[in-house]
Order: structure tokens, then sequence, then C-alpha cells
């Protein structure tokens, strides 16, 4: 199995003690309502009810509304003057909202109230009240409550912050046995390419958290043992830690690289001997390895900076500098979370320049320095950066898009490759 | 609180934004919560426009808030003033950074800034987007119009007028500006300024030369041209030039206003009118159109479509409170009872009472017609990126007329293929369930609105405004056959008119007969 563990040399600990740039300014960045936008789609019969202002309203039908909907699976409870001023009663206003919902949409099994920044600012707990309405519309409809509001919650960190609301309704497990559970939404086709492996190797009882219906939440127990899917879910590892539930550290499944070492913690933790691992994982590690060998002969040497978007920037540079053999200059984050990223920073390059927090005017003058030939950065900033002559990869595709797994290697370095191809080829 | 699926406006801020993101030389300093940012996405996505607004947001967090987020505002006005060199600066609060009241006009004085600092006043919990484009456009004026310079007025010049109300994410407002621009320049009256669209603040400082002033927008430009009017005896134009029509009135208001003649060939390349009058347009005639936008966008579109299509306005309603006065005048014309909401479950109900065969409205009306399966066009915004067009796309003017025929009968099925569908139930190929063949596709669509006993879900628990629907009466197999062989676009119709003759009629079933009795009572 020593094949499968990264060179050891000079940089054995890469950029683990690297002094991390941290900045506070403006940052162009998105809230944690925006996770709602693949969150609905993944678990196909909840309901997303922020309760917030026109603005969040507008924020999410501005980055959804392209789809037209039959049935939309989103909406806002928007406070007005009424609720400010105290005439009307906000909880009871809240009532009447979710109970005109779910007169409208009785085909919804899971109720989130998401709070948004207007709520926290006039601390209207939410948590009570979702208590209050599960009791009232329980057993049709489940209410749970979680935080999106851009004060607290940055991008996917509203995917954390879902999840970790979900996590004390998990039920107990029943069957005896190792188990593991999986935490983070990937696309469908990436769970089943994983779980496939996973039975290969001999792993019979792991599920996919979140589910793909709220009603087959998975179960947990003592013997659980969880892997985090997902780099921004520190919250959620946290509550299911607190439950008891052990975590196994590994890098993300990004790239052949980064899906063998991922796969291979699960294999350690259930006692998998390493001939049995590497029979299940040989064919398609060659197969990922050979699809992005076809993307590193357009990316080797490029430079490449990442602006704080959705915290896969480390996990990605990673595997750029690994696998397309990439040059990093700047890796920023919105938010770094040193345990959960240990395995990822030790085999980043110690020369790689690191920020945690934006300070955006700043950071686009480091960019002018650097000159990178490859910005990954947010919509905002892609296209007025395109027109002063960078290439840009717009971000957030990059957690709308199956990227995990082996299967998805070529895919994703592709999406690393194509604007840069884009640009060769059009010629006006 | 207001149960919103979908909203019509954005806040008010993102008002003020499409006015600085339209000017050349202006910045704006927004006090709000990190992740208010997506508005720059409207303008660089959705528009796609190739520079970041004019927009620094001071983006705190739930960190700052313990501690001093008027001194975060302040900086990010210094710092935004140094780094951009604006000719004025806007300063004003999205709706979080309204509860915790830091005073951004008082703060941004404060600092002293050598350039004119514009306080924005904009109560994100009652008004919204084109409340806050206007009062912004308003408060820039105000604050930084100059008197007319009195003696270059007396002499001789060629008329002139300044182009009111064009902003950033504006629907079509690019290429209106260039049809109009083009219009009054045929007619020999030179443009001053267009504002707020690609102006600068020396631009608006002389918005008070002009002879009169054009308004295009009213939703945005209005109250500026009403205070302009005040102050410095500056005229405006009533009509919005969508259509033939109103363009030909439209003309006839700038002459008036400017003392010109009218030139002979201004027509030359309106072709609506002839398309329209053509044959192949005949089976448009009392075609039941159900029109929903902003307030101007929809009187403007009614008036074509009655006037200039040959349609039917069954319902009509708008958005904008602040001109709904415009609307129920429109709709007493057209005897329809106007919709004047921003609640989307209201406005698919009345949909879905009055079964139109077209629907003329926003991005929204495109969820809602998709439901009920019924043909729609795009007339007002807010609209989505398809509809911000690299190819030129006005709706005002001459040329505005062509786009908007075609746009408008494009989604409904084709003469030939409405008659033979008329006539042979059961074909493979061409049925009620698939879309018109010419939009290429076979996805199925509803073909009618959903039966009287209906499943729960597709009940709407909001008070009904228009006819309740009848649902006492029952329907013999027969009758439920014969009405299936009513082409599907009016079969609605025809399912409501024959249940309305039941029930007045006291009849408990409807058979073959109530149908054809009915269809003989409602085609007096």
């Amino acid at each position: 199995m020593s094949t499968m563990i990264p060179i050891q040399n000079a940089e054995a600990l890469g950029c683990t003690n690297t002094p991390v740039l941290s900045e506070k300014g403006q940052r162009e960045v998105f809230c944690g309502l925006t996770g709602i936008i693949w969150l609905h789609r993944k678990i196909q019969d909840a309901f997303f009810l922020v309760v917030g202002s026109r603005t969040c309203a507008h924020l999410i039908q501005s980055a959804a509304g392209v789809m037209i909907f039959a049935e939309p699976r989103f909406g806002t409870a928007i406070i007005d003057e009424r609720d400010l001023a105290g005439i009307a009663d906000a909880n009871d206003e809240l009532d009447r909202v979710v109970s005109e919902l779910l007169a409208r949409r009785q085909d919804i099994k899971l109720l989130f109230l998401v709070g948004s920044c207007p709520s926290e600012v006039i601390k209207l707990d939410l948590t009570r009240a979702a208590e209050r309405l599960g009791r009232q519309h329980m057993p049709q409809t489940r209410v749970l409550s979680y935080s999106g509001s851009g004060i607290e919650t940055t991008f996917t960190e509203g995917e954390d912050a879902c999840l970790a609301a979900l996590v004390p309704t998990l039920a107990t497990r029943s069957i005896r046995g190792k188990h593991l559970l999986i935490v983070g939404t990937l696309a469908d086709v990436v769970e089943d390419q994983l779980g496939a492996l996973l039975r290969k190797m001999g792993i019979e009882q792991f599920d996919f958290f979140p589910p793909r219906k709220s009603t087959a939440l998975p179960a947990i127990g003592p013997e659980t043992v969880c892997m985090l899917a997902q780099p921004f879910l520190a919250d959620t590892a946290k509550q299911l830690e607190a439950k008891g539930i052990k975590r196994l550290s590994a890098p993300f499944p990004l790239g052949a690289e980064g899906t063998t070492q991922w796969l291979q913690v699960a294999a350690q933790a259930f006692g998998i001997d390493a001939q049995h691992f590497e029979n299940a994982t040989r064919a398609p590690r060659q197969r990922a390895e050979q699809s992005v060998a076809r993307h590193r002969v357009q990316l080797e040497g490029k430079s490449i900076t990442f602006l704080p978007d959705s915290q896969l920037e480390i996990p990605l540079a990673r595997f750029v500098y690994q696998e397309l053999h990439m040059k990093l200059l700047e890796v920023g984050t919105p938010y770094l979370h040193r345990q959960i990223m240990a395995p990822e920073l030790e085999q980043l390059p110690s020369s790689t320049r690191l920020s945690e927090g934006q300070s955006l005017e700043l950071q686009l003058d480091r960019c002018d320095a650097d000159q990178p030939d490859l910005i990954v950065c947010g919509l905002g900033l892609a296209n007025p950066l395109e027109a002063r002559g960078f290439t840009t990869k717009w971000s957030i595709e990059l957690v709308f898009t199956p990227i995990q797994g082996y299967e998805q290697a070529g895919d994703l370095a592709g999406l690393f490759s194509r604007p840069l191809l884009r640009k060769l080829k059009l010629v006006a | 609180m207001q149960l919103t699926l979908w909203t019509y406006e954005g806040p008010p801020h993102v008002g003020a934004m499409r006015v600085a993101t339209a000017m050349t030389d202006i910045h704006y300093v927004l006090h709000a919560p990190q992740g208010d940012t997506y508005a720059d996405l409207l303008f660089t996505m959705i528009e796609r426009l190739p520079r970041r607004p004019p927009v620094t947001y001071t983006t705190f967090q739930a960190r700052d808030l313990g501690g001093d987020t008027a001194q975060l505002f302040k900086d990010a006005v210094a710092s935004a003033f140094d780094r951009f060199k604006p000719r004025a600066v806007l300063v004003g609060s999205s709706c979080t950074a309204e509860l915790i009241q830091d005073d951004p006009g008082g703060l941004a004085l404060a600092l002293g800034l050598p350039v004119p600092v514009i306080p924005l006043e904009l109560p994100a919990y009652q008004r919204k987007e084109n409340w806050g484009a206007s009062e912004t456009f308003y408060q820039l004026a105000r604050h930084l119009v100059k008197p007319p310079d009195k003696s270059a007025a007396a002499t001789p010049h060629k008329p002139c007028c300044n182009i009111l109300g064009p902003t950033a994410l504006g629907f079509r407002h690019r290429d209106d500006v260039r049809e109009i621009s083009q219009l009054l320049q045929a007619l020999g009256v030179e443009v001053a300024v267009t504002a707020p669209w690609a102006a600068s603040v020396e631009d608006l400082q002389n918005l008070a030369r002009a002879d009169f002033n054009v308004v295009l927008y009213p939703e945005v430009a209005h109250t500026t041209a009403l205070w302009l009017e005040r102050q410095f005896n500056q005229p405006y134009t009533r009509v919005m030039p969508i259509g033939v029509s109103a363009t030909r009135e439209f003309i006839q208001e700038v002459a008036t206003l400017a003392g010109v003649e009218i030139p002979p060939d201004l027509e030359k390349n309106a072709r609506s009118v002839w398309f329209s009058r053509s044959v192949d347009s005949t089976y448009l005639t009392g075609k039941r159109v159900f029109l929903f936008g902003d307030a101007s966008h929809v009187v403007a579109a009614a008036r074509f479509a009655t006037e200039e299509m040959g349609f039917e306005v069954v319902g009509m309603g708008t958005y904008s409170r602040e001109f709904a006065r415009e609307v129920r005048d429109a709709a007493k014309k057209y005897n329809v009872e106007p919709l004047i909401t921003d609640d989307y479950l209201l406005v698919e109900e009345q949909i879905k009472n009055l079964h139109p065969e077209l629907i003329l409205g926003t991005q929204m009306e495109r969820h809602i017609a998709k439901r009920q399966g019924i043909p729609c066009a795009v007339i007002s915004a807010p609209v989505h990126i398809q509809d911000y067009p690299a190819r030129y796309a006005p709706q005002m003017g001459f040329e505005g007329a062509n786009v908007l025929f075609d746009t408008w009968v494009h989604p409904l099925m084709m003469g030939l293929e409405e008659h033979l569908l008329g006539m042979f139930r059961e074909d493979f190929e061409f049925h009620d369930g698939v879309a018109p063949s010419h939009l290429g596709s076979v996805r199925a669509q509803p073909t009618e609105a959903p039966p009287p006993q209906k499943s729960v879900s597709d009940q709407i628990l909001v008070p009904s405004t228009a006819v309740a629907p009848i649902t006492a009466t029952a329907w013999s197999t027969d009758a439920e056959k014969e009405l299936g062989k009513i082409p599907f676009f009016v079969r609605g119709k025809a399912r409501r008119n024959t249940e309305r003759f039941a029930m007045e009629h006291g009849l408990s079933t409807i058979t073959v007969e109530t149908l054809y009795d009915a269809k003989a009572h409602y085609s007096r």
C-alpha cells in the first residue's frame, strides 16, 4: 500500500505550518441561503422557507429563477414593517404563513425554516418556532430550522448548517456491525459509483447523508464512523462527534489521488486488506489517471489563483498541483478549518500563498501583480476579469457539477482546461 | 409576513445599484452584510456587463456586530473614494443594515469628501426596486442639477431634449434608447443627455439645459421629470412609444414640444402593421390574453394587443403600486378587473380562473404558464439572462413593434396546425398532449386547467379575486368526451362557461346538450 502514500520529500509537511494571510474587508461571496439551490434538488420532498427580507427572496430567485418551476420548492416569508414594529406577532405570522404553505403543498415531508440576516438581527427564534410548528404538523411534515444568514455563513456553510440541523433527528441504528456514514451532498451518479466501489472492497454497511428523500434518513449507532465527502462540513462533523461518532480524517475524493486516499482511509477503518483494496480500485484509478493526463498537456506549468468561495479551494488546489502539475500562486478560502484540512495541507507545496477571509480590492491587486494564467472566482468577478484579459473559471460550477470520485476526475480536470482551451479556439 | 415564492421586484437598494451602475463616474457605498454582493451577479451575469458595478459593500459579519459597524462603514467610504476617485458618492443601507441604524448619510458627510455625497433613504421593508431606482435618480438630480445658463437658452439652437429613465438591468433599455434616439434624430431633435444610462455626473449637472424631457420609463423617471418641470419649466412626454399607434402619438407629442415638422418617411421599416393585416394573422383575432408586469409595459402592451394584434384582453394587472391608477384606467377600457398585487400566488389564481390562450408577463408568469400549459411571452421585467439578447431587440418605436409581433406570435400554435387539430383529434404525432410542433420538442403539456375535482395540491388557499370555481354540477361521461373534442386552448373556457350555464339554469348534470346550449348561449 506504500505506493498510495504521496512521495515524502523535504516538503514532507507541505503547507501545514505555512503562515496564512488573514484578511478583513469586502468579501465577494454568497451567503448560506445559496445552499438551498442544490439542497432542494437533493432532498426532493423538502421545502426551504427563508424567513427574511425581500433581498433574501431576490437572491434565491436570481440564482435559481432561470429554471422554470411548475412547483417551486423554496420560498421566502418576507418580514415587513408590521413585524418589525411589533404590531403583528412575528411568531403568529410565521405560523400563518407555514399553514398557508403546507395547505398548498401537502407533498412536503420536511420543512426547513431558514434564518437570514434580518431574522438573526431581530432575534426571531426559529428553533423554537420549528419545534412549535413541528408539533402542529406532525406526522405529515417535520419542521426544522437552520441559519443561512450572510453574517454567520458563507455559501456552502449553508449546507453545513442544514445537515447539522438534521443530525439530531437521525434514528438509532438497530443493525449490528461497523457502519460508515458519508457526509455531504454528492451528485447521484457519484454516490452510486462510490457505493459500488465500497461494496467491491467489501464494505457493505454505509449510508449517504443527506439522503435523496427526507423519509430515508440514515440511522446511526455506536459502531458508526463518518467520513466527510465535502470540506465545508465542520459543524455537521462536530454534531456527529458529539453523538459519539468517530470522524475518519482523509483528503477529499477529488482526482485519482484524492479518491484513492479517501477510499484507503475507509478501507483501513474496515480492515480491508491491501490486495483486496488494490483489486477493487486498480482499474478505475488507471482510468482516472489516463483521463486526467489528457488535460495535463494543456495545464502543466500554468499558474492558478483561487479566490475564496466554497472551502473547496484547498482540495482543488491539491488536485491541480498534484495531478495537473499547475503552479499554485494564491489559494484563498473563506474559512480554514485546520483539522479537517490537515491531510490536504500537507500535500500542498510549501510555497503556496494561503489566504483566509478576503479584502477584495487587495486580493485583486495581488492578481494584477501575479498575472495568473487562470483565476478561479465567483460570477460577480469572472466577466469583469475576463474583460481585462484574464482567464477565469467560475467557482460555483465546481459545487454544481459531479466532480468527486474516479470517473469524474477527467471531468474535473476539464473544468480547468476548458476556459484556456476556449481562449485558444476563439479567433475573433 | 408575506409568503413569497417569487418576488417581482428586488429590494430598493438594488434599484439604487441599477442607477449607479448605469452611470459612468459615480460610486455607491452600501452598508450591507456579507452575501449581499450577490447583486453584482445581476449585472455581470444576467446583463453580462464586462465591468464590476461601482459598488463597495461593507459586508459585515456577525462578529462585527459586537464592534463598531459605523467605523467599518466610514473606512469603506474613505477607501472606496481613494481607490475609485468618483465624481459623486451615493451612500445607503441594505435591509439588514437598516435594522442596525448606523446612519450612512451622516457618517459619510462627516468624512468631508471633496465631491458631492448623496445619502439615500430607502426603506427596505416598505418599498421595492423600482421605487429605489426612482428615488435614487431623483436624489441625484436634486443634489447635482445646476440651473441653466439663461443666455445660452436664449440663443437660437436646434431643439434638444433629455432621455430619462433607462438604467442598468432594465428590460431592453439598451435598444429602446438606440431606437428612440434614432427616431428623435430623424425628427430633427437633438438628445442632450440620456440619463442615468451612460451618463456622467457632469451630464446630470446639465440636465436643465434641454428644452424638454422624454420620459421612457415612468417607473424610474417620472418623479425626476416632475421635479425638473417644476424647477426649470421643462415639459415632458407622457406617451410610452410601444406599438405603432403609440409611437405615432409619441412622435406627435415630441413634434409639438420641439416645434418641428414630422418628416414623411419615418415609418418605412414598420412591418408589423402589414404583418398583422395579412390573412395569415386572421386566426389571431380574439385570442384571449392575460397581461402582467410593470404598469407602463402592461398598459402599452394591452393597447398593442387589442389595437394592433386583434387580441382580446381578458385580464391585466401590475406589481407597480405606484402606477396602479394607470392600470386601473386601462382595465376599465377593456372592461376587465385590474389586478394590483405583488403576490405571485394571486396572479396564478387569476390566470387559472381566466383561462387565457396567451400570457404576456414577466419571468414569473413563465412559471405559471408552464404549470398551466399556456403559451407565454415576456413583456416586462423581472427577466432573466435570455431577455438580455445580443441582437437588436427594442420594444419601443417601429422596430420595437416588429419585435413584439414576432415575439408574441411565436409561442402560439400556427394556423394550419390549429385547424387540423380541431378536425382530427387522434393523430399519433400531432395531438393535445404535445407542444406546438414549430417549437420543436415533444414535451407534454397540460391540455387544460385541472378539472374541478382536482387534487388538493392544486388548491391555493388564497382569497379568490375573480370568479370562484363552480363545482356543484357533474359532467356526464358523454359530455366530458364531447368537451375533449374542443381544441385544448379554448377548452378551459368552454368548461367554465358550460358549468356556469348549468349553475344558472339549475342543472345538476351536464349533458352533451347542455354543452351546446351553453355554446349557443355565450356566442351571442
